[in-house]
């Protein structure tokens, strides 16, 4: 087109385009800052999403309150509960604790167990040694399982903290199973 | 247009010595900035009564505790496409209607910079709001997630679903693309004389406001597609189960979100800023403040979004920073306000439905710029959160603010476009019955709010009967009111002849050409006009 090559507002155009290019990645951009965001900040109650190994001195002064709530997503045929609702720990000790969850179906499922913890400054130093979180989780139909949980609270804990709520939302992965 | 081009015409094509081609070409094929500006103009109309008509639904619903009408569902689904409607398809088009009028006769340019996009932004709205419209009957209903579209929620609409996202896509191409243009033009065309600080306020407005839309719809375009490929694609940016965040859709939507709304105000502001002066028959006082006002705005109004979401979990920093940063933009607000006001002072003030209608914006904007203020205290919006507060606020500022500032520029403008001055006294008669209307429907809903009645509900508990009757009402006159509107533009050929300057305090080169202003306007730049065009 001759007349595009004449255009005389050419430069210009492009370096709009530049920004609205700019913008929409910026959008996706926004994506992997959050996660980094909040993993190092642990915002938005965002616990450790593998296994690490912690070594302090148990602090047998001071008793942590751990509630333990569960969901399951409305997708999900599951049933999911905590065998306890509550325990109370000392920070720097390790300690388990087990979860049942009972696939509702004659078929195979894959669920994925998210947490969540609660106050918000608890949930970097709620620290996960083994979590059935960590991966999926198979079940055959109407299969019903006990999974574990290790973890030690953290002795750096804020003084002001003294009940913990660790929640799991339980989910079938079918809708994501691209995904892991 | 330049002679360059010419030889590329055939015989009976258009240029600048024919008037327009006849019938349905004219339209389908135009590259003219007034055609243009007056489809998107009669479009965006068209979208305002189709919108407000879900409006009447909504408000029938809730005149009376109870279920009237249909099942809930629908009823969501009516303030779902009610919002969707009039934001992008009622207000923004007819800000692009209004700039693609005003901004070439403002500036002395013969057209917009690229009239062939422009008439492609134009032509995608029609089609992006017939798929909009057309989920209605699709299976599973229109969207009814809210206009914020936050999944999970979202993501079980039906059908719908994909038409829905589309639908938002065209709306983003169309306003990008108008964007671009208004920048070009702005930046490219000015008459030679012009600089920038000399631009008329709304040509300013506009600038500023082309730039937003250009930051910040990629971002929409991107959140949305993010919705749809964790829906159809196997992605999880939302997904829990797969390691994604609901929340963070809330980031992403609101920071295109915020600055929206200002894409809403800012040419609002730049339409009043072209009335006040006219009818006080004084210079607008403070014009570059008033330019630096609206830059400041626009950059605050990038640091500002989580005031949406301060109930969805922040750390106190995180609340500190965006309820301060939130407080921040009421300072250059109120020096906008502040200079309208002192434009006003001592001037010699008539009141036409123009002027009517800016001060009433000045007025009732200012009221919905305070609810604001009382939003963005972090504590207390933890109690007023998507409540009816909530939806006062946003009315006030939306209706009484940007609808007002529309109605105020096309009252202004409107002997420019035919050539006759309007029916003075339905113009007064509409002012006055959507002024005491909109009040009406709107000021009860704080008091509902504050009261604790939550927003997006078919049904509520009996003690918010009352002022939810009064709403109702209100509601129902303001839909009225709108219909005298109609019989203005029906009527609008049928008064006195303008002559060129149609207000005896206009000043600015759109009131240098003819009423009505010619097919072609400034095929020559205008020379050494803009000095005697300012005031004094
Ligand atoms: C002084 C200026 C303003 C301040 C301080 C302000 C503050 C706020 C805050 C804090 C909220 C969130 C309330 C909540 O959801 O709990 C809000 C909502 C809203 N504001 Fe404003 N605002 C201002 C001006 C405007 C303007 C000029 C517009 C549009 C023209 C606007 C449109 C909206 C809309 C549409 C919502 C609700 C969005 C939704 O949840 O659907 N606001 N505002
Ligand atoms: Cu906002």
């Amino acid at each position: 087109m001759s007349e595009s090559q004449k255009n005389p507002h050419r430069g210009l155009i492009f370096g709009l385009l530049a920004i609205v290019g700019g913008s929409f990645g910026f959008g996706y951009a926004l994506v992997p800052l959050y996660e980094v965001f909040c993993e190092i900040t642990g915002f938005g109650g965002r616990t450790n999403p593998e296994a690490v190994v912690v070594q302090e001195a148990p602090d047998l002064t001071r008793e942590i309150r751990i509630e333990f709530m569960t969901t399951v997503n409305s997708y999900a045929p599951f049933e999911f509960v905590a065998d306890r609702d509550s325990m109370t720990v000392n920070p720097g000790k390790m300690y388990f604790a087990t979860f049942t969850a009972t696939n509702m179906t004659d078929d195979g499922k894959i669920a994925q167990a998210v947490p969540s913890v609660a106050p918000m400054s608890a949930a970097e130093h709620f620290v996960k040694i083994e979590c059935f979180c960590f991966n999926n989780q198979e079940f055959a139909g109407n299969e019903e399982k006990a999974m574990p949980l290790q973890f030690i609270v953290d002795p750096d804990l804020p003084e002001y903290v003294d009940t913990i709520t660790l929640q799991y939302t339980f989910f079938d992965t079918e809708r994501v199973a691209s995904n892991n | 247009m330049t002679t360059t081009t010419v030889d590329s015409h055939t015989a009976d094509d258009a240029h600048e010595d024919h008037g327009p081609p006849k019938g349905i070409r004219r339209w389908l094929f135009s590259t003219n900035h007034k055609d243009i500006g007056t489809m998107y103009l009669i479009f965006s109309l068209t979208m305002f009564f189709i919108g407000g008509a879900m409006a009447m639904y909504i408000r029938a619903e809730l005149a009376i505790p109870g279920l009237q009408f249909r099942h809930p569902e629908f009823f969501n689904s009516m303030t779902t496409m009610h919002a969707l409607i009039m934001v992008f398809g009622a207000v923004m088009p007819a800000f692009v209607g209004l700039a693609n009028w005003m901004i070439p006769l403002q500036i002395g340019a013969p057209d917009m910079a690229l009239p062939r996009m422009n008439n492609w932004s134009f032509w995608i709205l029609p089609v992006a709001f017939g798929i909009l419209l057309s989920t209605l009957f699709m299976p599973g209903g229109a969207p009814a997630g809210g206009w914020t579209m936050y999944p999970p929620l979202i993501l079980q609409t039906g059908d719908a679903f994909p038409f829905l996202i589309f639908a938002v896509h065209l709306m983003g191409l169309s306003s990008i693309m108008g964007a671009i243009n208004v920048v070009v033009t702005i930046i490219n065309m000015r008459a030679p004389d012009m600089t920038l600080l000399k631009m008329p306020m709304f040509t300013w407005t506009w600038l500023i406001t082309a730039y937003l839309l250009i930051a910040v719809m990629p971002v929409l375009a991107g959140a949305v597609t993010m919705l749809l490929t964790d829906q159809f694609f196997g992605t999880s940016f939302f997904l829990a189960a797969g390691g994604g965040d609901p929340v963070m859709f809330q980031h992403i939507f609101w920071f295109f979100g915020h600055p929206e709304v200002y894409i809403m105000i800012l040419p609002a502001f730049g339409v009043v800023s072209e009335i006040i002066p006219t009818f006080s028959r004084k210079k607008l006082f403070g014009h570059d403040s008033m330019v630096y006002a609206a830059s400041s705005i626009a950059f605050l109004s990038f640091i500002v979004w989580a005031h949406h979401m301060f109930t969805v979990g922040m750390p106190l920093t995180g609340q500190l920073f965006f309820m301060f940063a939130t407080m921040l933009i009421a300072v250059p607000t109120g020096v906008k306000v502040f200079n309208w006001v002192a434009t006003m002072w001592r001037g010699a003030m008539t009141f036409e439905t123009p002027m009517l209608f800016s001060l009433a914006f000045v007025f009732l904007f200012t009221i919905g710029g305070f609810s604001g203020l009382m939003l963005a205290i972090a504590p207390a919006d933890v109690q007023y959160h998507d409540t009816y507060f909530v939806v006062a606020h946003f009315h006030y500022v939306l209706v009484p603010g940007s609808v007002f500032a529309i109605m105020a520029g096309a009252y202004y403008w409107l002997p420019k476009w035919t050539g006759y001055y309007y029916n003075e006294t339905l113009g007064k008669i509409h002012f006055w019955m959507s002024t005491i209307f909109v009040n009406v429907t709107f000021f009860p809903q704080h008091f509902l709010g504050l009261a604790g009645m939550p927003r997006r509900i078919p049904d509520y508990s009996v003690q918010f009967a009352d002022f939810n009757f009064i709403s109702s009402i209100g509601a129902f006159g303001f839909g009225l009111s709108q219909l005298i509107f109609v019989l203005v533009l029906l009527t609008a050929k049928k008064g006195v002849e303008a002559d060129d300057r149609v207000w005896e305090g206009a000043h600015g080169l759109e009131w240098t050409v003819p009423s009505p202003a010619p097919w072609h306007t400034f095929t020559t730049p205008p020379k050494n006009r803009i000095a005697a065009e300012a005031f004094e």
